[in-house]
């Protein structure tokens, strides 16, 4: 797309790089010194915004709907929910693959963009790292809660065990536990490795004992050392490029539980890569969700800039464009390929009794996004974004819903059609789960640096090194 | 092990990635070898100066990946083919195409972790004592704004007034002894 003119006068707006004429990535005017007082503070400082104390206290009331729904769920069985013949897989898959789905912006944010040298993610991809744990923190809770006799789980394991019973490899729900569980671990180890250098930081600055004690153990004694320096960079590659085919496959493997079933629907082979559009598409809006409130109470628009903003909005124009194929590629197939039963599916999809979640899905996730993202000024436009990003969260949630139940509900036989209809333990625990993510992202904002130091240092112009070791005092002049 | 007596070497701290570059590469140039660059962020050039290129962290990877890989396709061959075989709608026991996906997970599993903990191993941590921690001035800066380059006593050429003097020709903010 062809760069317009600035939408700001660069001479007015500091905030526009006056060479390029878009949005500076980081504020003119910082330091070394500067970022990481900023980035710091948030997490060192001992006066802990009133507004955190209220988000806790909201986040854990929601959360209580875990607690109380599974518990009754553990005590009475699957049951309590809608589930049933023929809408066996309700909320709990629907949530399952929603949840999950989000997660992966972050690991295309740390991942994808570090190969393609990136810079901009650097401002982004912590939080977002930490938005993909909580989320398949989230997500993991559904598949564990969903098999009937939960405390029986553990049976998808491979593991040594006297009644000699192992997991059956054919089957996609056993190849769920490899993905996601890999997933999970690999998450977590990339976003750790990415903190050492900023817990050292932490460490270094901590005033009170406790927090010194517990960054310097969680910092491992780093120090800096060039050498170091270089064999993290190196593990950092290629822990990206293992993070890389690993998101890539995450949503194929979840999308697979779906197209090995010979149902009119689901067996199809756009599926993989249409799921693993879709995710990067709902993780990019919840990225958005997250950082649009976080600049604004942390006062952090330096670091997450109007670019950061734009940039994620034209990422979800990619995704959701395949994401609109593989709808359109869906209702083509079903032509197509001149099978009776797809044929009817899709109608069904449509027309059906429950066709007003199809409508919704269109109208959330590819009318209202891909009309309007088109235009620079609303991908700007914070307040905007916000809402949108709403929106294609609420719009990705309904396709896994049309996709699950409006596939399941009348299948070959009409014989045995029936409906699905949620219950309120399903909206209980589901409603649940927001409110747990909600809890562990503030603490996680509380406790740990939310942007990488480092990483923001090495985007800053006094890293420069002019031949002959100059000093950067000049650039410094520069910027000021 | 007693705790080492004397002093670890002499730190130089500098206010630009710049000086610590030129300082280093004089140093090495001067034929000082035992030394090391701190810098808050990494600085590429810093690592060139101290001619240190090739690291075992992908060697570490490459083997983890295939440690995996071997691990899983193994173990599933032997589940569903003699631990515990299952008739599934007359499928062959030995479905190997079915195996691939564990395997690829467990190769990427075992790969990222061969990574990341091969990364901790080499470069010696957890180690929560080091002797340029001592360094009154280390932590101020180390990790956040500052550069510095120590030049370690356990260099051969390394003698407290002659190296003293020679980092003293740079425009470091101090030079400093590290004790042990």
């Amino acid at each position: 797309m062809a760069t317009k003119g600035p939408l700001h006068d660069p001479v007015v707006d500091p905030m526009i790089d006056p060479r390029t004429g878009e949005y500076a990535v980081i504020a003119p005017g910082h330091n070394f010194k500067s970022v990481t007082q900023k980035i710091a503070g948030i997490v060192l400082t001992s006066n802990t915004p009133l507004g955190w104390f209220f988000g806790l206290m909201v986040g854990a009331g929601i959360a209580t709907g875990v607690v109380i729904g599974c518990t009754w769920l553990f005590l009475k069985g699957v049951g309590i929910w809608g589930v049933t013949i023929p809408g066996a897989w309700g909320f709990a898959i629907i949530n399952f693959v929603w949840w999950i789905g989000i997660g992966h912006a972050g690991t295309l944010i740390s991942a994808i963009l570090l190969l393609f040298k990136q810079t901009w993610r650097n401002s982004i991809n912590r939080f977002a790292e930490a938005m993909t744990i909580f989320a398949v923190v989230c997500a993991g809770t559904f598949p564990l809660i969903h098999v009937g006799r939960p405390w029986l789980a553990y049976w998808l394991f491979p593991y040594p065990n006297t009644m000699n019973v192992w997991p059956q490899f054919r089957s996609p729900l056993a190849w769920d536990v490899f993905a996601v569980s890999t997933y999970a671990t690999i998450s977590i180890v990339f976003w750790y490795i990415g903190m050492i250098p900023d817990f050292g930081t932490l460490r270094d600055r901590a005033t009170l004992p406790f927090a010194k004690w517990s960054y310097g153990i969680l910092s491992l004694g780093w120090r800096g050392s060039t050498r170091h320096w270089i064999r993290y960079e190196t593990a950092s590659l290629l822990l990206a490029g293992l993070s890389t085919p690993l998101v890539l496959s995450v949503h194929t493997v979840i999308s697979f539980d779906f197209a090995v079933a010979a149902l009119a629907g689901w067996h199809t082979t756009i599926f993989p890569p249409y799921f693993v559009a879709g995710a990067v598409y709902s993780g990019f809006a919840m990225v958005l969700t997250l950082a649009i409130p976080l600049r604004k109470f942390y006062h952090l628009e330096d670091l997450v800039t109007l670019r950061h903003l734009d940039n994620m909005a034209k990422v979800m124009i990619g995704t959701g464009g395949i994401v609109a194929y593989g709808y359109g590629m869906e209702v083509f197939m079903s032509w197509y390929s001149a099978s009776h039963w797809e044929f009817f599916m899709m109608w069904n999809r449509m027309f059906g009794p429950m066709g007003w979640a199809y409508w919704i899905l269109i109208l959330t996730n590819i009318a209202i996004p891909l009309t309007t993202l088109w235009s620079r000024k609303l991908r700007v436009n914070v307040v905007y974004l916000f809402i949108l990003s709403l929106i294609v969260n609420t719009g990705m949630w309904f396709e896994r819903f049309v996709i699950v139940v409006t596939s399941l509900y009348r299948d070959y036989l009409p014989s045995s059609w029936g409906t699905y209809r949620a219950t309120k333990w399903d909206y209980m625990i589901y409603v649940g789960t927001m409110g747990l993510f909600t809890c562990l992202f503030l603490l996680f904002v509380r406790l740990l640096p939310m942007i990488p130091m480092s990483e923001i240092r090495m985007m800053l112009p006094q890293t420069k090194i002019t031949p002959g070791g100059a000093t950067a005092e000049i650039i410094d002049q520069e910027t000021a | 092990m007693p705790p080492r007596e004397g002093i670890y070497g002499l730190i130089a701290e500098f206010n630009t990635p710049a000086e610590l570059v030129h300082a280093t590469q004089q140093a090495r140039r001067a034929g000082y070898r035992r030394m090391e660059c701190y810098t808050p962020y990494p600085v590429e050039e810093a690592a060139e100066a101290l001619d240190f290129h090739r690291t075992r962290v992908p060697l570490v990877c490459l083997l983890g990946g295939l440690m995996g890989l071997t691990t899983a396709y193994l173990m599933e061959t032997w589940i569903n083919v003699w631990g515990y075989p299952l008739n599934i709608a007359g499928r062959p026991l030995f479905s190997w195409p079915a195996f691939i996906i564990p395997a690829y997970e467990w190769t990427i599993l075992f790969a990222g972790l061969s990574a990341g903990f091969g990364m901790i191993g080499l470069n010696g941590l957890p180690q929560l004592y080091h002797p340029v921690f001592n360094a009154p001035n280390f932590r101020n800066g180390a990790t956040s704004d500052k550069f510095f380059l120590c030049l370690e006593a356990a260099d051969p050429k390394f003698s407290i007034g002659e190296t003293r003097a020679f980092l003293e020709q740079f425009p470091a903010i101090s030079v400093v002894e590290v004790d042990h």
